[in-house]
């Protein structure tokens, strides 16, 4: 038996609780992007073509659907690895019932990231196909995006389990949502060019792990790939997800092992 | 196997558990023997879960020597974990998933197959009476349904050693005596059991051999029968009084060479003596005419009050 193997155990119990629910968060990832898509897209996008002020002569469309594509990646990342993860550890006490089995810390928060990142692939999946309907998808290197949709959504999910273990209550989610989540999906350049922020803020927008996604869905939805730019973008989600998991490897034993 | 014959299964010295200040375990010592069911007694806080915890891995050792199947828990958690069957002081079970899935999906942790599982899985609901609730969901059932459904999960690994946490803590008295018969048809299989209880009955009914644990530290040691022989007397009166101006301040006048020792608690007053009824006429005669009086056999919670002064559960 290998440690690899061990850690895909738990998945299974994620599916089995996902079988449940799936339908529901299949329609909601169809019909989420319409209604994004049309809403800025279309109603939004023709007043701001309108100025033609995008670089490159692009639609307002083309611009803003790559940004949706990575900030509903964070959103739905980040709601999978705050309450779930508490209530596994106080509530419904799952990762509880694994350590009485041959599981390690270490299989529960890999198992559990794991199913994350195949939620983030269902989505992806469906989001760029929707994207693609509406013709806003040049290239095919638009295909990559979903990997990297994957990428943001546990580089966030990582760092927020990690929370979801210290915390003892769930007062602290709403906070992140509120003060981190929404202000990320409002100013890191989903809706509009960084630049256009007042000094501090542009910085600020920079530092943003969904600004290095956003950027990157949208370089390769549009077929327009710089790739120094690329490889840093990759690189910062990948240190997101790298220090996430190991804070929450610390933050799940010390939770859990006591 | 890694365990031969007449080497215990577990075995702990000097073993300590400390949160900070606290010391949960205070230098304990015992073994648990292949085939016998040994039980922690004591009350909440005496630190018998801490004491299962260390066992079952999830809580490190703060000192002294804990071995599991001659393996070391810091080092061989997965395989010790494999070999062991834990049903948790509070439920740990899948509210959304049905019946089965629950020991399906937790049989897959084991890494067994899928179609061992599900053989497995509809033999362990038929033991535990749970056959007609396979396909519910788990959210609906009863508190000694989810004990039992419990159970039968914990045993879906075929483990070589139960270790039950307070197994029917918070149940109704009707419930709690299902779980005893499921737990004594499974000793009676040879299924090693290490049960921690603060119910002297369930201590007595089920345990081949106990400790009584208070305050960190082990009190004494034996079966449920020695331990009454040693520290309690065959039988115990106990008398109640209307009120306080009714109970004597001073016993010794009334009891003094009827019986062998008393204990005055807060409601009532327990004499120890191995002829309750000789006792009680004595008290009669001598014109001591409590609101009433009961006659009994000792219990550990006799033997539980002599040794620590308290009641198991308070």
């Amino acid at each position: 038996m290998t440690d690899y193997a061990l850690s895909l155990r738990p998945l299974e119990f994620f599916f089995a609780q996902y079988k449940r629910v799936w339908r529901g968060t299949i329609v909601s990832s169809v019909v989420t992007p319409i209604i994004y898509l049309t809403a800025f897209g279309f109603g939004l996008g023709t007043l701001v073509d309108r100025s033609a002020d995008l670089p490159d002569g692009i639609s307002y469309l083309e611009f803003v659907a790559p940004g949706l594509l990575a900030a509903t990646a964070m959103q739905i990342a980040s709601f999978e690895a705050s309450w779930p993860v508490l209530s596994a550890i106080k509530w419904s006490r799952q990762y509880h019932a694994m350590l009485a089995t041959p599981l390690r810390i270490v299989d529960i928060v890999l198992g559990h990231q794991g199913f994350i990142a195949f939620r983030m692939l269902m989505t992806a999946t469906i989001y760029l196909g929707a994207i693609a309907a509406f013709g806003a998808v040049n290239s095919p290197l638009g295909l990559l995006a979903i990997p990297v949709t994957v990428l943001v959504g546990v580089a966030f999910a990582a760092p927020i389990a990690a929370w979801g273990a210290y915390t003892e209550t769930d007062a602290s989610f709403v906070a992140i949502f509120r003060f981190l989540i929404i202000p990320m999906f409002l100013f890191s350049g989903t809706f509009f060019p960084i630049d256009r922020l007042p000094g501090v803020l542009e910085v600020v927008a920079y530092a943003t792990p969904l600004w290095h996604g956003v950027d990157l869905c949208r370089q390769l939805t549009l077929g327009d790939v710089h790739p120094a730019s690329a490889l840093v973008h990759v690189v910062y989600l990948l240190a997101f997800t790298g220090v996430g998991l190991a804070l929450a490897f610390y933050s799940y034993r010390r939770r859990l092992l006591v | 196997m890694t365990t031969q014959d007449g080497q215990p299964l577990i075995h702990a010295r000097g073993l300590v558990k400390r949160f900070g200040e606290l010391v949960a375990v205070d230098a304990i010592d015992f073994d648990l023997q292949r085939g016998e069911a040994f039980g922690f007694l004591g009350p909440n806080g005496a630190g018998k879960t801490s004491t299962m915890r260390m066992i079952g891995c999830v809580s490190p050792v703060s000192e002294g020597t804990l071995r599991v199947f001659d393996l070391d828990p810091a080092e061989d958690g997965v395989e010790i974990r494999a070999r062991l069957g834990v049903v948790p002081q509070e439920d740990s079970l899948d509210l959304e998933l049905t019946v089965r899935e629950n020991i399906i999906v937790y049989g897959r942790y084991f890494g067994l197959a899928r179609s061992v599982l599900k053989q497995r899985a509809d033999e362990l609901l038929d033991f535990v009476e749970l056959t007609e609730r396979a396909k519910d969901r788990v959210e609906p059932l009863s508190g000694g349904m989810k004990r039992r459904l419990t159970i039968a999960r914990s045993l879906v690994n075929e483990p070589e050693v139960l270790l039950l946490d307070e197994p029917t803590t918070g149940l109704d008295p009707q419930a709690r005596h299902v779980v005893w018969d499921r737990l004594y048809r499974l000793k009676r299989q040879g299924v090693t059991l290490l049960l921690t209880t603060h119910y002297m009955d369930e201590a007595e009914q089920l345990c081949d051999r106990l400790v009584v644990m208070d305050k960190g530290k082990i009190v004494a040691e034996g079966s449920p029968r020695e331990l009454i022989e040693r520290y309690s007397t065959r039988e115990v009166v106990e008398l109640r009084f209307a009120d306080d101006d009714g109970r004597p301040e001073d016993f010794s006048e009334w009891t003094d060479g009827l019986v062998s020792r008393v204990e005055p608690l807060p409601d009532r007053v327990l004499l120890y003596t191995d002829d309750g009824d000789a006792a009680s006429h004595g008290l009669h005669e001598r014109g001591l005419v409590p609101e009433s009086i009961l006659v009994r056999r000792s219990t550990l919670e006799d033997v539980f009050l002599h040794l620590t002064g308290r009641s198991l559960i308070e």
